[in-house]
């Protein structure tokens, strides 16, 4: 099998002397969805945020297009062409949301109008809210503003962590209907979630971590019909 | 009853004074809220990053002067006021370079900060005293009334008149001027909405690839611009003496807070806040009311609520009942 667009390979890590993550390994294919799930505790997030650089690796790589990266700082990782969405204040609530979007573009020094009509018509609802402080938006619309915001430096790949965490099961939908056009025009995803059912149908491949390894890793599809995993993990 | 005479006394001692004071409290606090929501801390040296500012727009002046260049009816000083900056902005970047850089790195709590501010205000305080001493320095020339209260009675025909001196207009004006600038460049320069975007979440910022480190030079930068500012249109409106900027400091902290520290627009209200009630409540009222009142009822006291002694009693009350009711301030900064 060829080598994934990024693969985060046997990551140990963690915050203090204990590993929380021990070898578990994640890999999004180039315009795939991949999706981690798992029990609370499980490592989700923070298997994210090893691949984005947020964590320092005690063992283990991460690789983007065959390159190592790492090394790099999580700026460093933006310039290379991802985009990292975090689960909570990832908005500057006191700007406009064209201003928020802007920031987003921030190393970009090339004319950024035609992304930024990219994401209003990705997000139309943002298009007619673009001069109002993010901060005054609900909570389905700050999350897109937060898309929105990463997109805007192009990237190829885009991580989120828990993008529908406290958004109504009907924003749930829509949210994840757009995350799949992202997807279809070439941008891999990574996105941690907490309603895993949801996040496995949309899913190309799924990742099970239980206490910081991997414990089942196969396509949507076929976790969602794996009786063990939907025991265990899904609720029957 | 005579209501005239009784505006042109209320504006003579109270409108406009309040409101030169209230321009130079707000310019003051727009630097002090500026340093705390980018750098994050509350910066004690303000007041004598203002009194260095001042000392060396005094020596360009005393430059310019014996050079023989002067600005006409306007003080020489505003001539001065760019080199002061520039030599302003050189000190605190360098404050910045060697010591406070250092407790950004470590990420030092914020009170560890105010109390390395501290640290820096003493040096600077003394600094400012070692070059220029400690006399009152009267460094205003040019025109001194834009319109003195005897040609006013006399173009009004009014008993009372009404003095405007030409610091008093230069003052109101340069802030305004400065006050446009500050908030064209925060919203509408790519610089000054990083520095927003890192003021507001800098997590974000940082991903965003915004660079810290130059936010923070820019962020001197203007702190520097504004401090010298203020304190130039203080010492000519007042006088310049090395210790009265160190005790603007409590007016200046009161108006960012009332304001909402954080926010600019907070500190500007603040400012004009803090110094009308500064002056009404120490102005002896006794003239206005005698022309308000019927005969008779003219009150024989002042009518003085606090003598000036007590001025900085006001901004402590006020500073006191906004943190009691409302700690975020006016507009909603960041509580303290």
């Amino acid at each position: 099998m060829a080598e994934p667009f990024l693969i985060g390979e046997a990551m140990t890590g963690g915050y203090g002397a204990a590993d929380i993550l021990q070898g578990c390994t994640i890999a999004v294919e180039k315009g795939q969805i991949a999706v981690i799930v798992g029990p609370n505790g499980a490592g989700k997030s923070t298997a994210m945020k090893a691949v984005f650089g947020m964590l320092k690796l005690r063992k283990g790589q991460v690789r983007l297009n065959g390159a190592d990266i790492t090394a790099l700082s999580p700026q460093a990782r933006v310039a290379k062409g991802m985009a990292f969405v975090p689960q909570t204040q990832n908005i500057f609530t006191s700007m406009t949301v064209e201003e928020n979007l802007e920031m987003g573009a921030f190393l970009r020094r090339d004319d950024i109008r035609a992304t930024l009509e990219q994401v209003y018509d990705l997000f139309p609802i943002l298009r007619d809210k673009r001069r109002q402080a993010a901060g005054e938006l609900s909570g389905g619309q700050r999350q897109q503003v937060a898309v929105g915001r990463a997109l805007m430096t192009q990237p190829r790949v885009l991580m989120l962590d828990e993008p529908t965490a406290g958004v109504s099961p009907i924003v749930m939908d829509e949210l994840f209907d757009r995350i799949i056009d992202i997807a279809r025009t070439g941008i891999s995803i990574l996105m941690v979630e907490q309603n895993a059912r949801q996040a496995l149908a949309i899913a190309d491949m799924g990742y099970v971590l239980v206490q910081g390894t991997n414990r089942f890793t196969d396509t949507g599809a076929a976790l969602m019909a794996d009786p063990e995993v939907r025991r265990s993990f899904l609720g029957g | 009853m005579d209501v005239l005479n009784a505006l042109v006394v209320f504006a003579n001692f109270v409108f406009v004074p309040g409101l030169a004071y209230g321009a130079q409290l707000a310019l003051g606090a727009l630097g002090v809220t500026l340093v705390y929501g980018i750098l994050r801390f509350s910066n004690f040296a303000h007041g004598d990053t203002m009194a260095f500012g001042t000392m060396a727009a005094i020596l360009v002046t005393w430059g310019l002067q014996s050079m023989g260049i002067s600005f006409g009816p306007l003080p020489t000083a505003l001539i001065a006021l760019p080199f002061a900056i520039a030599a302003t902005a050189a000190l605190v970047l360098a404050t910045d370079r060697g010591i406070y850089r250092f407790y950004r790195k470590v990420r030092a709590a914020p009170v560890i900060l105010v109390i390395v501010s501290m640290g820096v205000m003493f040096v600077m305080n003394a600094l400012t005293r070692f070059i220029i001493g400690v006399d009152e320095i009267n460094f205003a020339d040019g025109g001194r009334f834009i319109i003195a209260a005897r040609e006013f009675k006399e173009l009004t025909g009014l008993a009372e008149g009404l003095a405007i001196r030409t610091t008093q207009l230069i003052t109101v004006v340069t802030a305004a001027v400065a006050v446009a600038l500050l908030f064209w460049f925060l919203g509408n320069t790519r610089t000054g909405k990083s520095m927003r975007a890192y003021s507001d979440n800098e997590d974000l910022a940082l991903l965003s690839g915004i660079n810290p480190e130059r936010v923070v030079a820019v962020t001197w930068i203007i702190v520097a611009a504004l401090a010298t500012t203020a304190g130039v249109l203080y010492g000519l409106d007042k006088s310049f003496k090395a210790f009265t900027y160190f005790q603007l400091l409590l007016p200046i902290f009161a108006a960012a807070i009332v304001g909402g520290l954080g926010s600019p627009l907070g500190a500007i209200a603040g400012g004009f806040l803090i110094a009308f009630s500064e002056v009404t409540v120490t102005y002896a009222w006794k003239r206005v009311l005698g022309y308000l009142l019927p005969e008779g009822l003219e009150p024989e006291g002042l009518v003085q609520l606090m003598s000036t002694d007590y001025k900085f009693a006001v901004s402590f009350a006020i500073l006191v009942i906004v943190l009691l009711f409302r700690p975020t301030g006016l507009f909603r900064g960041k509580s303290v």
